[in-house]
Formats: structure tokens, C-alpha cells, sequence
């Protein structure tokens, strides 16, 4: 059943900085992706987590090839994209499709819905325009969204209505790994829910595979099977989400997963915030990368740099004490109260009614 | 029991637009004790940040406030001249927004745009003095090497460290009330936790007064001490914090709680709330939520359900609440 898709090893990104407006000197490099290894199995969802600059994106953009990688390789199928040109890249280009996280920016504001969603199988060459016209037709309707919608544009829409457009788009051309950048960060939480139902529903009817990047833990817990958290370039931790739920062994997970404010006011104070600011990957700090922050750092940390080691099944961490560490600490029962659960309970029954 | 800072009566904001007046606001009642938080929730369109636009009296054209008080410490901030507004914002009541870099002029230092906003209040300080205040103003808000940052532009500072410097210049005059509209939406989890423990000890020093504007319910948990739920321009539910996620009332209160994925358990599909918010040109008969609830029943399409207290000190506009009564 395992099926690997997708295999990624030692991948980077490297920006040169220049300075000088005639003979531009190199004085440095951005280090956006910094030797990345990871693997997503058909009909899987592998989450890529972590705050703001921390080089998701990228990780993105290099696997679909919208720009070279600086060093590693990336294999679909066993296939190494890196190395494939002409039809072979096209065919393979079809099967990796994206949905982008701003709804309001990733559309063309000056094609109609049905446009949007047939623009990739107009690329790609599949259909005549009236296998074309059914299909847009049976996506809108896959994404909830109406056959009089189809003439419409994107900017009548609703921020969730155009997240279900940009979905709509990527499956017209049924492909088999879908990288979801951020595709619900911008929603409200009610609408983030609805697409995220959406999600989950569509991948189990076709077999689909997510990368699903995201930077909120507890979205990832609703929708990852594994969780891979990203720190300066590099991943951190990877591991089953259980398992990495139940006993995060990076510092940084930790520190992520205690930033989550719970909503339940009877668990106030919990959250703890960590200290000092994200180091820029332009001079990413010596040893550990994440000593300058981390509440365990010795003095081995600043020198010595920990690789991502197995710690138990399906689980990795790069930490040199992961093992030592003292218990996370983490308390996630509680949950709801009675009432709110009696009243949920009736709600969920009265909307399936 | 504390006295309020601010009572809210009757608040109305229309604005003009091309197929007529629209009101984003309509009949909000609402109060704020001294020294305490009141959070507002709800999805975006539901009249939070007008609402608060509408205390500061920075509501812009084509909209007005139409009717209603505002009334800080028993003055009605609605009937002021703009000279006495100017007043009173900065020294009574300070605001900061979701986006900290819109608000932020880049191109001026952060110590000139922090001094600046000292001088509007104490013009005869001079320069040195101002510095001096800037920077400890800086330093209150926890900034690292704040005689540094000072002379640094917005574009040199991370999100972070923006939205502080955002929290320095609103605090810079001690205000008794300070409005914080999604604070924290734009940034990550980790930088969200340092605004909000710095925002909670400010408050512990300074005994201010803060309305927290979010849609994130886990940070309603985390700061408001009560809680009022907004849809379509009309506060849904009110109660203290403990009551509204102990005992949701409303059917949309239950909704937004059904839609947050919680650390705590994992649900196959999340609760969502089916459809979106209506805009105020289109605004349903009756309870403006029938729409999208799935408690709807034929009289909810005709009557406006007024604010009502359900149990003590606990109201919420539904016909129906609590639902049980009318389960089936
Ligand atoms: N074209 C570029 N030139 C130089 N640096 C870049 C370029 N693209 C990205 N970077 C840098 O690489 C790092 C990673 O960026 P990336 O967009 O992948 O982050 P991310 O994890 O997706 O962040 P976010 O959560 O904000 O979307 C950042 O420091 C960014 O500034
Ligand atoms: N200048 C304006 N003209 C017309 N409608 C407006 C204007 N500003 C806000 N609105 C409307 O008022 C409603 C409430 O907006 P807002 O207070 O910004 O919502 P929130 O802050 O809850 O997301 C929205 O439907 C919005 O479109
Ligand atoms: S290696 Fe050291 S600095 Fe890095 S996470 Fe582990 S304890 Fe912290
Ligand atoms: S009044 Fe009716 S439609 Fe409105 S929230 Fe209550 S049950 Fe739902
Ligand atoms: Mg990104
Ligand atoms: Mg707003």
C-alpha cells in the first residue's frame, strides 16, 4: 500500500546576495532550503510546518520545478524530475499540481471560472472543448460550487469560493500528488473547516497525495498522516503525527506546539511563548541552528551540528539530546465541556438532517 | 463588581454606497470594565473592524455613525469636535491593526514616527527628552537594543518586532483603553504568544482596558475576560469568557467552536459552518444567521431575534436557545 510517489533527498536552495550597482560582488547566500530530505507515498498527506521564512515555499516551487534546485534530487514515480525535459517533463508536470494560499492573488483576474479550471487541461491538451465544458462542470460541482458559477469571475467570489476554484483547477487534469501551499491560512476558521473537509473528502475519493504546507499545528493534526517541521532551511523532526503529537522530540516542535493557544479559558497561561526572533538564513547560526533560541542548548550546540537520526519508528529528530530531554509537558485533554458538547452534538445532527 | 470604562448604546454605522445606505453596524450594546479584556469574535464582514473604527471616530467617508453612544468614563466620544477627538485619541483610547506595516510609515525612522506621535500630546518636551521616553517606550515592549532599533526603518524589523513597535507608539501615552484589532492574525504562532504574554503584562501594569478583535476562538480563550460573538453587524452572544465556550449558546457560537481543529481531539470531518456571511446589501429577513443554521425553523425567517439574557448575565439573539429545548 506504501507506495512511494515522492522522494526528495538532500535538496537546497541557494540565493546569492550581491551588493555593488556596477560589478556586483557576491557577499553572501541565502540559505532558503538547506538540504532537504523527505518522501510522500500515494494517497498520503506529508504536512510541512514551520513559522514564516523558514523555507516551505521554496520547498514547494523546487518540487514542482517552477525553479532549480541548487543541489539534491527529486524523484516521482522513482523518476528523477531534475533530469527529464521535453514530453517526459510535461507528462510528469501534469501529475504535480498546486493550490496556493492567497485565493485572492492565484487567480487570473480576467478569466471566467470556467476558464480557470480548464486552463491546465488546455495546457496539457486533454479533451475536446466539450469533454472540456463536462468536466468543468462535474468539478464545480466535486468542490461545491454551482454550474452557473462557470461564467462568473473570480472576483464575485468568496475567499473560500475561490480556494474551491483554485482546488477545481488543480484536479481538472486528475493528478496524483496535489502541494497545497498554505491553502487555508488566509480563511476564516469556519471557512478553513469547509475546505479542509473538502480536502480530506476529495483525497479519499481519488487516491490524491498532499504535501500540505501549513504553519498551524492544529490544522495539521486534522489532515496529516505524517508531519515534517522545518527550522532555518532544514527539517527538525519528521514523524508519524501521532507519534509526533504524542511525544514531540525537537525542542522547536515543542515550542510550536506550546505557542497554540487552546480555546478553552480554563487552560489560560499555558501557552509559552519562545524567545528571540528567527535568525536570518542569510548567516544561519553555527552548530544546531536553533541554539540561539533553544531553552536546552549546551555548549556542544553551538559547535557541533545535530543530524536528523531515527528515535523510533517512522519518527526522526535532529537534536543532540533528544533522548535526555526532559517530558514535553504537553497537555492536550480537556477538550469541550458538557453543554458545549451536548449543544455540538445536536448541531452536527441537525446539519446532517 | 468593576465599573466600565466604555459602555456601548445603540450603536449605528452606515456607509453609502451606489445601490443605497448599508449598515455595517446595527444596534450594538456593549461595555468594558476597567482593567479588563473584552474579546469580539467573529468571521471577517461581520462589522468588527468598523465597529472599532466607529469608537475611535475614524470611520472615513462614505460612512458616518447614524445613531448611538459611545461613552468613555460617561462622555459621549459620538458628539465631540474633531479638535476634542484628536484629544482623546492616543491619551484616552489607542488603537492597533492587523497589519503593522501599513501603518508604519517606511519611509521614517522608528524612533521619528514614535517621538512624533509623543509631540502631538507634549509639544513643549524637547528632543533629548523625547529620545529618552522613545526608548524606553521601545524597552517596555521588550525590543532588544531598543537605542539600536530606534534609528532603524520599518522594513529592517520582523513582524514581530513591527507589531511592538505598533504597541510602543499606541502606549506611549498611557491610554486607559486600547484597541487591538486582529493583532496578531498576520504573524506566526510563536511570535502571536510573545504579543499576547507582552499585551497581558501591560495590562498588569498599566490598568488599561483592552477590546481584543480576533477570530482566533483559542486566542478569545487565552485573553478575554468576556467575550461578545459578532454576526452581520449584531452582537449574537454575550457572557464571560468561561460561559461562552462552557456554554454556547447561539447556534452560531456553536458553529465557529465546531470549525476549530482542536490539539485536544481529531474529528474525521470538522463542524464547519455551511455558506458565508452576507454582505449588508443583502441581509436576510429575520435572523440574519437562518440562512446558514441548522436550528432554522419557520419563525426565524420572519423575526429579528432580539439580545436576551438565557441565563443570568448570559444573552444571546436566538429564538431557540438553548437549542436543546427544541431538539427533537
Ligand atoms: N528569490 C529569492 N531570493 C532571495 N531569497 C529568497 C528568495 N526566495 C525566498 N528567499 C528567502 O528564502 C527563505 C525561505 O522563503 P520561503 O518563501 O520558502 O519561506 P516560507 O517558509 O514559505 O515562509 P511563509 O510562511 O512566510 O510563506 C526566506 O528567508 C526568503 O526571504
Ligand atoms: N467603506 C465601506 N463602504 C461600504 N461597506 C463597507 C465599508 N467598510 C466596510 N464595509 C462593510 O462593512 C462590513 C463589516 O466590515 P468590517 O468591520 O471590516 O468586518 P470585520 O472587521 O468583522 O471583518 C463588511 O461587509 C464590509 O464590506
Ligand atoms: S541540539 Fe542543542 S540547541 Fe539544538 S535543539 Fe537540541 S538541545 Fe537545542
Ligand atoms: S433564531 Fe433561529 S435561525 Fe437564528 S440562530 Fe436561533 S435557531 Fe438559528
Ligand atoms: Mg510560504
Ligand atoms: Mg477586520
Amino acid at each position: 500500500m506504501s507506495e512511494t510517489l515522492l522522494e526528495v533527498t538532500g535538496l537546497a536552495k541557494h540565493y546569492p546576495v550581491r551588493k555593488g550597482l556596477i560589478v556586483a560582488k557576491q557577499v553572501g547566500t541565502v540559505r532558503a532550503v538547506d538540504g532537504v530530505s523527505f518522501s510522500v507515498s500515494r494517497g498520503e498527506t506529508l504536512a510541512l510546518v514551520g513559522e514564516s521564512g523558514c523555507g516551505k515555499s521554496t520547498t514547494a516551487r523546487l518540487v514542482l520545478r517552477l525553479i532549480e534546485p541548487s543541489a539534491g534530487s527529486i524523484r516521482f514515480e522513482g523518476v528523477d524530475v531534475t533530469r527529464i525535459t521535453g514530453a517526459a517533463q510535461r507528462a510528469m508536470r501534469r501529475r504535480m499540481q498546486i493550490v496556493f494560499q492567497d485565493p485572492y492573488a492565484s487567480l487570473n483576474p480576467r478569466l471566467t471560472v470556467a476558464e480557470t479550471i480548464a486552463e491546465p487541461m488546455l495546457v496539457h491538451g486533454i479533451g475536446d472543448a466539450a469533454a472540456r465544458r463536462k468536466r468543468v462542470e462535474e468539478l464545480l460541482s466535486l468542490v461545491g460550487l454551482r454550474a452557473f458559477h462557470a461564467q462568473r469571475y473570480p472576483h464575485e467570489f468568496s475567499g473560500g469560493q475561490r480556494q474551491r476554484i483554485g482546488i477545481a483547477r488543480a484536479l481538472s487534469v486528475q493528478p496524483d500528488l496535489v502541494v497545497c501551499d498554505e491553502p487555508v491560512s488566509a480563511l476564516d476558521v469556519s471557512i478553513q473547516a469547509q475546505v479542509v473537509n473538502l480536502l480530506k473528502d476529495l483525497q479519499r475519493r481519488f487516491g490524491l497525495a498532499y504535501l500540505f504546507i501549513a504553519h498551524d499545528l492544529a490544522v495539521v493534526k486534522h489532515v496529516a498522516d505524517r508531519v515534517a517541521v522545518m527550522y532555518l532551511g532544514q527539517i527538525v523532526e519528521i514523524g508519524d503525527k501521532r507519534s509526533l503529537f504524542a511525544s514531540p522530540r525537537h525542542p522547536y516542535t515543542r515550542a510550536l506546539l506550546s505557542a497554540i493557544p487552546h480555546p478553552d479559558p480554563e487552560r489560560r497561561g499555558q501557552v509559552k511563548p519562545l524567545g528571540g526572533d528567527l535568525p536570518s538564513p542569510l548567516n544561519p547560526p553555527p552548530g544546531c541552528r536553533f541554539h540561539t533560541r533553544c531553552p536546552f542548548a549546551q555548549e556542544r550546540c553551538r559547535r557541533e551540528v545535530p543530524e536528523l537520526r531515527r528515535l523510533g519508528p517512522g519518527h526522526d529528530a535532529a537534536c543532540h539530546f533528544a533522548e535526555t530531554l526532559p517530558p514535553a509537558g504537553l497537555d492536550f485533554t480537556g477538550g469541550l465541556s458538557e453543554n458545549a458538547a451536548k449543544r455540538l452534538a445536536l448541531y452536527a445532527k441537525a446539519r446532517a438532517a | 463588581m468593576s465599573e466600565d470604562l466604555l459602555r456601548i448604546e445603540g450603536l449605528r454605522t452606515v456607509f453609502r454606497t451606489h445601490g443605497g445606505e448599508v449598515t455595517a453596524v446595527d444596534g450594538v450594546d456593549l461595555s468594558v470594565p476597567r482593567g479588563r479584556t473584552l474579546g469580539i469574535v467573529g468571521e471577517s464582514g461581520c462589522g468588527k473592524s468598523v465597529l472599532s473604527l466607529s469608537i475611535m471616530r475614524l470611520v472615513a467617508h462614505p460612512g458616518r455613525i447614524a445613531a448611538g453612544r459611545v461613552l468613555l468614563e460617561g462622555r459621549d466620544l459620538v458628539g465631540l469636535s474633531s479638535a476634542e477627538m484628536r484629544q482623546v485619541r492616543g491619551s484616552q483610547v489607542a488603537m492597533i491593526f492587523q497589519e503593522p506595516m501599513t501603518s508604519l510609515n517606511p519611509v521614517h525612522t522608528v524612533g521619528f514616527q514614535i517621538t512624533e506621535a509623543m509631540r502631538a500630546h507634549d509639544p513643549r518636551a524637547s528632543a533629548t527628552e523625547l529620545r529618552e521616553r522613545a526608548i524606553e517606550a521601545l524597552n517596555r515592549v521588550r525590543i532588544p537594543s531598543p537605542d539600536r532599533r530606534f534609528d532603524e526603518y520599518p522594513h529592517q524589523l520582523s513582524g514581530g518586532m513591527r507589531q511592538r513597535v505598533m504597541i510602543a507608539m499606541a502606549l506611549a501615552c498611557r491610554p486607559k483603553l486600547l484597541i487591538a484589532d486582529e493583532p496578531t492574525t498576520a504573524l506566526d504562532v510563536t511570535v502571536q504568544a510573545q504579543i499576547l504574554d507582552l499585551l497581558r503584562d501591560l495590562q498588569a501594569e498599566t490598568g488599561m482596558s483592552i477590546i481584543l478583535i480576533t477570530h482566533d476562538l483559542g486566542v478569545v480563550a487565552e485573553m478575554a475576560d468576556e467575550v461578545a460573538v459578532m454576526y452581520a453587524g449584531r452582537v449574537v452572544e454575550r457572557a464571560e469568557a468561561g460561559a461562552i465556550f462552557g456554554d454556547p449558546m447561539h447556534p452560531y457560537t456553536l458553529g465557529l467552536l465546531g470549525s476549530v481543529p482542536r490539539l485536544d481531539e481529531e474529528r474525521e470531518t470538522l463542524l464547519a459552518i455551511d455558506g458565508s456571511v452576507p454582505p449588508p446589501f443583502a441581509l436576510p429577513k429575520g435572523c440574519r444567521f437562518h440562512p446558514r443554521c441548522p436550528f432554522a425553523a419557520a419563525e426565524c425567517k420572519s423575526d429579528q431575534p432580539p439580545l436576551r439574557e438565557v441565563v443570568s448575565g448570559h444573552s444571546a439573539a436566538c429564538l431557540r436557545a438553548p437549542v436543546e429545548a427544541f431538539a427533537a
